[in-house]
């Protein structure tokens, strides 16, 4: 395999004016400033040009460096603001690094938005030419894969009518698969997934996850940690500007995962409790297996904790967990009252332990926890998105081996084998 | 398909090296964006092609009347419509590419924050828009002819390089435009009234042979009085002169805005992206 693209000590900057919210400038005030600056030069011809305050730089990017082998999946993870995006922008040439340099083999093809170019007044077949185009398809190539265009997008009904007139789903489908025609050798995706049902969704990624296949390399940035896991083979974490970690998937998604300390523990999001009185408050959770904090080693049996204090003692307070995908399906709801945990009255304030059992894992992938606590079934703390945590790979069946498919969850089992005896 | 192996550096300030060679590349998207103007154009107005006839007719009327009829302005021995159409046509041209090309990256700024192409694509294929515009206009002087009975000589032949010409100054103007109203808010008040103003400047209601001799070469600043004239000289025929100093100041001066046009263009387009 071959180096696809090779990034050097790049940087971008912007400059960030402060004294109006504007978007734009207007000529009258540049015009203004410049005759001001003249005069200034006029009459104190030997005063040092005084610096700008109200602008401010702003690096974007600073100083990367990586490679990206031919074939690679990439996933570029990071926080808002850490500088996918302008990677992203910077790769697709729209617009200039500041300094530094990006060496490309091969034919790119950026997809930073799903429909960039529709007109709505045009029909979805003149909008499937003009869409190609925009895309950097040929109108030979776009001819050649219109059939196949429309039948993925599944609206030859309506190929002549407007796409105003269309509804959402259907002017997705239609934007989409003529972006997942196009056959570059390198192709650039932006969140574009993030829109769309499910249906739609895994459509993508399965389409995606065929381009990968074919041997095309896919730049893919997300904060959908499952779908980059499943997706991407490379990671790359930037944080503010700065590549913090490259090189596999897994170790990737742990880096970003550890350094925002902020959503692998407990955090409560509204400062105050809605719920009053507020008899029962939840301080702390977590989730831990071997490993560190919030990561659950699939195979390993998985702990939690629940740190509460309340306003008297001998409360029968019921605690719930619901654990949740990145797909925010419930996966798992653990409730302290299937135990009877609550009929003994709790102390004032204290801990509530809690494991499930090394025979059970979720697949491996991220998932959120939402905490309750409930008196007499009424709801008195509630905190959804109270952490995150990530399950990873493991030895779960102790053979090395991992079941096929993509489960929700693994557990133990037994086989065993009988002969039919004949008679 | 696939140009096997082909590499491309991105570097700060490299862009240039690839450009031409890329709007070479990108030629059918030109094509595209043109077309879907075009057809959104008269797609959109229930008079949509009507429309491209029934304002240059009127405003000819009009001009027949106030500089014919009232201040009764010499024709030069041509029918006083046909004088001020054979002016109307280019004017009109260079008046609608300049505000639709001028506005034309605003209009696209989503198309430019998301895909990369050689920006120099949308102002021109507005350009072609409003050139489709003036060959529809055109129609209507062929009807003048035809009712008046004019017939062009020789000359007619020549109006392929006024065209252009004309071509050349709305591309360097609607360039300059363009850039501008990225950067500058403002720009969009301004182009209006360039193009409201220049209307009155340039000798669209009567033939420039209306100014004193002394002045012309002066009043030829104005790179349209250029065109317009050369306009007039081709289609007129027959006793029509064209003022040789002024028509080459004009000429020298729509290259000189084409050429800046392009490269101011060229200097800020990279960062097109960043504050549209």
């Amino acid at each position: 395999m071959s180096t696809g693209i090779t990034i050097e000590n790049l940087s971008k900057k912007y400059i960030i004016s402060h004294q109006k919210r504007e978007r734009y400038f207007a000529l009258r005030d540049v015009l203004a400033n410049g005759a001001k600056r003249l005069i200034h030069k006029l009459i104190h011809p030997f005063a040092a040009p005084e610096n700008d305050p109200t602008h401010e730089e702003f690096w974007a990017l600073k100083d990367i460096n990586f490679d990206i082998m031919q074939g690679d999946r990439v996933g570029i993870i990071g926080r808002n603001g850490a500088g996918k995006s302008t990677l992203l922008k910077i790769l697709s040439r729209i617009t200039e690094p500041t300094s530094g340099k990006i060496t490309i083999k091969g034919r790119v093809a950026s997809l930073l938005e799903v429909g960039t170019g529709f007109h709505p007044e045009l029909t979805g077949r003149e909008n499937i030419f003009l869409n190609g185009a925009v895309l950097g398809m040929r109108k030979v190539e776009i001819k050649e894969k219109f059939d196949e265009i429309v039948a993925f997008a599944e609206v030859e009904k309506f190929l002549d009518t407007p796409v105003k007139h269309y509804s959402s789903g259907m002017y997705m489908r239609l934007a989409f698969a003529v972006a997942a025609h196009l056959e570059p050798e390198i192709l650039i995706v932006d969140e574009v997934l993030a829109v769309g049902d499910i249906h739609f969704h895994n459509k993508c990624i399965g389409k995606m996850q065929d381009v990968g296949k074919e041997g095309r390399t896919v730049i893919f940035v997300s904060h959908n940690m499952a779908a980059i896991n499943s997706l991407c083979t490379r990671g790359i974490v930037l944080t503010q500007g700065k590549l913090e970690f490259a090189g596999d998937i897994d170790g990737a998604i742990k880096n970003y995962l550890s350094q925002s300390s902020v959503s692998s523990s407990f955090r409560r999001l509204k400062k105050q409790s809605v719920y009053k009185p507020k008899t029962v408050e939840i301080l702390d959770c977590k989730f831990y297996s071997s490993g560190s904090p919030g990561v659950i080693v699939c195979g390993e049996a998985t702990h939690f904790e629940i740190e509460y204090v309340a306003t008297q003692p001998n409360l029968s307070i019921q605690f719930l967990i619901g654990v949740y995908d990145v797909y925010n399906t419930c996966v798992l709801f653990l409730d302290s009252a299937a135990l009877e945990l609550s009929s003994r009255g709790l102390p004032s304030s204290g801990k509530i332990f809690g494991s499930l059992s090394k025979d059970f894992s979720l697949f491996p992938g991220t998932y959120t926890i939402n905490i309750a606590a409930l008196l007499h079934e009424e709801l008195i703390d509630h905190i959804p998105n109270a952490l995150q945590i990530i399950v990873q790979d493991g030895d779960f069946f102790g053979t090395g081996r991992w079941p096929r498919g993509k489960p929700l969850a693994l557990v133990k089992q037994n086989w065993r084998v009988e002969e039919n005896n004949a008679t | 398909m696939m140009d096997d192996q082909s590499v491309l550096v991105i570097e700060a300030g490299r862009t240039e090296r690839h450009y031409w060679k890329d709007l070479w590349r990108y030629r059918e998207l030109f094509y595209f964006l043109a077309w879907r103007d075009i057809l959104v154009r008269y797609k959109q107005t229930v008079i949509g092609l009507a429309w491209a006839l029934i304002r240059p007719f009127l405003t000819m009327v009009v001009f027949v009347i106030v500089f014919s009829k009232v201040a009764k302005l010499p024709s030069d021995g041509v029918p006083y419509p046909i004088l001020i159409f054979a002016a109307l046509l280019p004017w009109q041209f260079f008046g609608n590419a300049f505000t639709e090309a001028g506005n034309s990256l605003i209009s696209n700024a989503k198309l430019i924050s998301k895909v990369y192409f050689p920006r120099l694509v949308v102002p021109a294929s507005a350009v072609i828009v409003s050139f489709s515009d003036f060959l529809i206009s055109g129609i209507i002087l062929v009807g003048l002819m035809l009712w008046y009975g004019f017939a062009p000589d020789w000359r007619i032949i020549t109006l392929p390089l006024f065209i252009s010409i004309a071509f050349a100054a709305a591309m360097g103007a609607g360039l300059w435009a363009a850039a501008l109203n990225v950067k500058y808010q403002d720009v969009r008040y301004v182009i209006p009234f360039v193009v409201q103003f220049g209307l009155y400047v340039s000798p669209v209601g009567f033939s420039s042979t209306n100014i004193p001799e002394q002045w012309r070469l002066l009043y030829s600043i104005n790179p349209m009085v250029g065109v317009i004239d050369g306009f007039r000289w081709a289609i007129l025929g027959g006793n029509t002169q064209l003022y040789w100093p002024g028509f080459l100041l004009s000429l020298v001066l729509v290259l000189a805005i084409l050429v800046t046009g392009i490269y101011y263009f060229r200097k800020t387009e990279k960062s097109f992206a960043d504050v549209i």
